[in-house]
């Protein structure tokens, strides 16, 4: 039975979202962990509240870079430890979609629950209400290239074992020119200078990766699916 | 016309250029570097603001030139051996990493001990220097993936893929200084028009980045025979090299 893309597409983002619902603990893992992490700093810093404030979009970016550099691993992981990587790429359908489809549905899962999180952890951080808006309006366009990031990443890693580390070797330096805009805009949005360049600049970053990230994560299951 | 450029894909041919160029590579080498470092540290006069600490930019300029100049040279290779199957440009890629990292080591260590007398501070997270930092981890990076896969030519594929995709951050590197109006200084030398250095000062300098390139050239020959008898050890031709080899020897 052959099946047009776009079905195929929606198959695969609502397997995958029904994969994950079903192991909820896997679901907040990261959620947890980006919360444990913005809460370590303050603790270990013992700043006060203003300087709390300062440091604040650093926080939450690394903590967030961190978050969903955890929950990477999953990404191809299972699928290919299974089997059902190799059935999906035999599959007739073009591996672009399906990475697409499975980058999409780990954004959906990671990305925007982070996002969703993340005004809690800015009121712990003492960030004023009026950056929320920035600051979720950058953390979403950060996830998202984070994701197809490390797409690449993960995709370039399968098989390999202790893969974590070199995971991260991998992925962080390209997502550092993420961390720089997405903690300028917030840092501007904080302190009411406009973050509109900073966060055109994440724009330009995200859709830059979203065009090109798949054809290299594509890529790179190719190689390491052989 | 062409056969020279097919030539260029079999191992034993590559490794005998190898061989043949580089001695020619480090003599020049020897020369240029031996110039600019005499006439540049010794002859050429000292800035009107920096007085003799400028100097290091002799060392520091072109050791940043290669490390991008090196980076790229790699994603090509890997390109090549990527798109067109061809093992020997995998080969000049994993023979470009350790020296492209070296190189961006020397352009940042240089970098910073220039910065302590000029900026009072040996890092600062500026741009250009951050730009400079990632290159160094995708080096890394690079590096780590390849030895990572057991299957040598799987690895291959994953460190050039890899690459491939760093290769957005040259651009940002070189235009790091232009965009953000950065403590780096801006380009001196490859600029339209008349270069903002004095001349008795920019000779040395390009003679400096001349014999960089002509190091790198000499120091890739060495590593690619390495790489191609590590790759080919099991071929007949390598046997039959270190058999005649031998039978000189005794």
């Amino acid at each position: 039975m052959s099946v047009g893309a776009w079905h195929a597409f929606w198959l695969v983002v609502r397997r995958e979202l029904c994969l994950s619902f079903r192991r909820p603990e896997q679901l907040l893992q990261p959620l947890v962990f980006f919360l444990i992490v913005t809460t370590l700093f303050p603790l270990g810093l013992n700043l006060q509240l203003s300087l709390l404030r300062d440091m604040a979009p650093g926080v939450l970016w690394v903590a967030a870079l961190l978050a969903s550099l955890l929950s990477l691993d999953s990404l191809f992981k299972s699928d290919a430890d299974d089997g059902t990587l190799e059935q999906l790429a035999l599959s007739g359908q073009s591996l672009l979609l399906i990475v697409t489809a499975k980058t999409c549905a780990h954004w959906l899962v990671t990305g925007v629950a982070l996002v969703l999180v993340s005004p809690l952890v800015a009121i712990a951080l003492n960030i004023p209400g009026f950056a929320f808006a920035t600051m979720m309006a950058s953390l979403t366009m950060g996830t998202l290239t984070l994701s197809w990031l490390g797409a690449i990443g993960a995709g370039l890693t399968i098989g390999l074992r202790r893969s974590n580390v070199l995971l991260s070797l991998i992925v962080l330096p390209l997502a550092m020119p993420l961390l720089i805009f997405g903690a300028a805009a917030t840092d501007r949005a904080i302190s009411q200078i406009g973050a509109a360049g900073a966060l055109y600049f994440l724009a330009a970053l995200c859709v830059f990766t979203c065009t090109l990230a798949p054809f290299a994560a594509g890529a790179a299951l190719r190689i390491t699916l052989e | 016309m062409w056969t020279w450029f097919y030539k260029l894909a079999s191992p034993p041919y590559v490794y005998a250029a190898a061989a043949r160029l580089a001695p020619w590579f480090l003599a020049s080498a020897a020369l240029t570097i031996g110039y600019g470092l005499i006439d540049g540290l010794a002859f050429a006069p000292p800035d009107y603001q920096q007085g003799d600490a400028f100097r290091i930019i002799y060392v520091h300029a072109p050791g940043a030139w290669m490390s991008t100049f090196i980076y790229t040279t790699m994603a090509v290779a890997g390109a090549i051996g990527l798109i067109w199957r061809i093992k020997m440009g995998h080969a000049v890629a994993a023979a470009c990493a350790p020296i492209g990292a070296s190189f961006t080591l020397l352009a940042l260590a240089t970098g910073s001990l220039w910065g302590k007398p000029m900026w009072g501070t040996y890092w600062a997270w500026d741009p250009r220097l951050t730009s400079e930092l990632i290159l160094l981890f995708l080096y890394f990076g690079v590096m780590s993936l390849r030895s990572a896969f057991e299957d040598a030519a799987q690895g291959d594929r994953a460190a050039a893929l890899l690459a491939v995709v760093g290769v957005v951050n040259v651009p940002i590197i070189h235009y790091s200084v232009v965009w953000w109006n950065s403590l780096h200084q801006g380009a001196t030398v490859a600029k339209l028009g008349k270069p903002a250095i004095e001349l008795s000062m920019l000779w040395p300098l390009l003679s400096m980045i001349l014999g960089f390139m002509l190091f790198f050239g000499a120091v890739l020959c060495m590593r690619l025979q390495g790489e191609v008898l590590n790759r080919e050890r099991q071929a007949a031709w390598v046997r039959d090299a270190v058999k005649s080899r031998e039978a000189v020897k005794s």
